[in-house]
């Protein structure tokens, strides 16, 4: 049940673009059309859950045990950078098809502050194995359930006519926060 | 290097080449921590201090780095900082410390801070890249303290925690939740356009 709780509020209350406002780089970057933010989406999710579980262990069986706790931040990051470097050379040689589509947006997700934000948070809240792991994975689709919709809307956009100085970020930001608006609406969900 | 180049390394800074308004870089932390202007100050000052330090030793030791592992490297200095900041502020200012909860470890991965490494402390002399990282960080300070500002005055009535509005004022609420930091940043970024394109036209 707290499994449950953490997976859906990872998608639909704490949503990590609209709540925490991490990974908004590529939430305003890569969200122009539909297909490619499905990519994206697609690759932060596969992304943040392998880096779920990588931080979990080094928190847990280096750091810990070692109190090296002060060393959290420089470990994760280098780990990440490290780790999507990887996956990307594991993923070409894997499957193609799948490189093909995440393609250019693997290296991007390095400097993507929502990886890093799911790391550390699951750190600071001390959630157990399988707690991270559920939480990457729903941060993960939360995030590109965000970014999917959040794309639908600008194709719409493109057509209306929107006051010259709004164009571009300023009016994709007011979307996103009456986005964050309607995504309040699901906090009653659980108590 | 002149006094007026030096003065123009700081002032592109502020307005010109601002992160926020112009570049729109590091916006992840100015949209988190932007719900009262104590938390906003306290995000701007550890940033600078990230941002002066990381580029004092990109730019004294440029020439050490092989440009291969260069972003690696920027990343273990900036990453090194961070961590100072990040105790600093929990041994002095806990309750700082805890309202801003992990957005303070993440100024390791604000793109202003790399990118100012990249674009500008690997290529510059030291006292030229002090200049542009004192400029970058007054003009994302200036940045967090006009929308922390806003969003706390409507939000709560308040500024620096102090009461500004009369009893009459019912607070906005949904100014210090996060579509307010969405949309209050949107208006403030068609404001800055809006700005721009007029003293263009009038040049």
């Amino acid at each position: 049940m707290e499994l449950v709780a953490i997976f859906i509020s990872a998608i639909l209350i704490n949503n990590f673009v609209l709540y925490y406002f991490l990974g908004i780089c590529p939430f305003l970057g890569v969200s122009k059309k539909i297909d490619s933010a499905f990519s994206m989406g697609l690759a932060v999710t596969f992304v943040m859950t392998i880096t779920a579980v990588v931080s979990w262990v080094i928190n847990h069986w280096i750091l810990i045990p070692h109190e090296l706790d002060y060393l959290k931040i420089v470990s994760f990051i280098l780990v990440i950078a490290s780790l999507v470097q990887l996956v990307e050379m594991f993923i070409r040689k894997i499957s193609p098809p799948l490189y093909q589509a995440l393609g250019i947006y693997l290296p991007l997700i390095t400097t993507n502050c929502a990886i890093m934000g799911l790391a550390l948070l699951a750190a600071l809240r001390d959630y157990g194995f399988a707690e991270t792991v559920i939480f990457g994975f729903g941060s993960g689709l939360g995030f590109t359930l965000a970014i999917i919709i959040m794309a639908a809307i600008r194709e719409q956009l493109d057509l209306a006519d929107v006051p010259a100085p709004l164009k571009g970020p300023a009016i994709a930001l007011i979307v996103a926060g009456i986005m964050a608006l309607a995504f309040m609406g699901f906090v009653g969900m659980i108590k | 290097m002149s006094t007026k180049a030096a003065g123009q390394e700081f002032i592109k800074g502020l307005w010109d080449e601002n992160p926020v308004f112009r570049q729109l870089l590091g916006l992840c932390p100015t949209l988190a921590v932007t719900g009262a202007v104590i938390n906003g100050l306290a995000m701007g000052l550890a940033t600078t201090f990230v941002l002066i330090f990381s580029s004092l030793v990109v730019s004294s030791i440029k020439k050490l780095i092989p440009s291969q592992v260069r972003i690696a490297s920027y990343i273990v200095i900036i990453a090194t900082f961070v961590t100072v900041a990040d105790r600093f502020l929990a041994a002095f200012f806990p309750p700082i410390s805890k309202s801003l909860g992990p957005y303070i470890p993440l100024i390791v991965v604000n793109c202003i801070i790399l990118g100012r490494q990249e674009a500008y402390s690997s290529k510059n002399t030291v006292g030229r890249s002090l200049m542009d990282a004192l400029g970058m960080s007054a003009g994302f300070v200036l940045a967090l303290l006009i929308l922390s500002a806003i969003r706390e005055i409507l939000g709560a009535g308040t500024f620096f925690g102090y009461q500004v509005m009369g009893a009459w004022f019912e607070p906005w609420i949904i100014m210090i939740l996060p579509p307010g930091a969405f949309i209050t940043l949107g208006i403030l970024l068609a404001l800055a356009l809006q700005i721009e394109r007029r003293t263009k036209s009038r040049k």
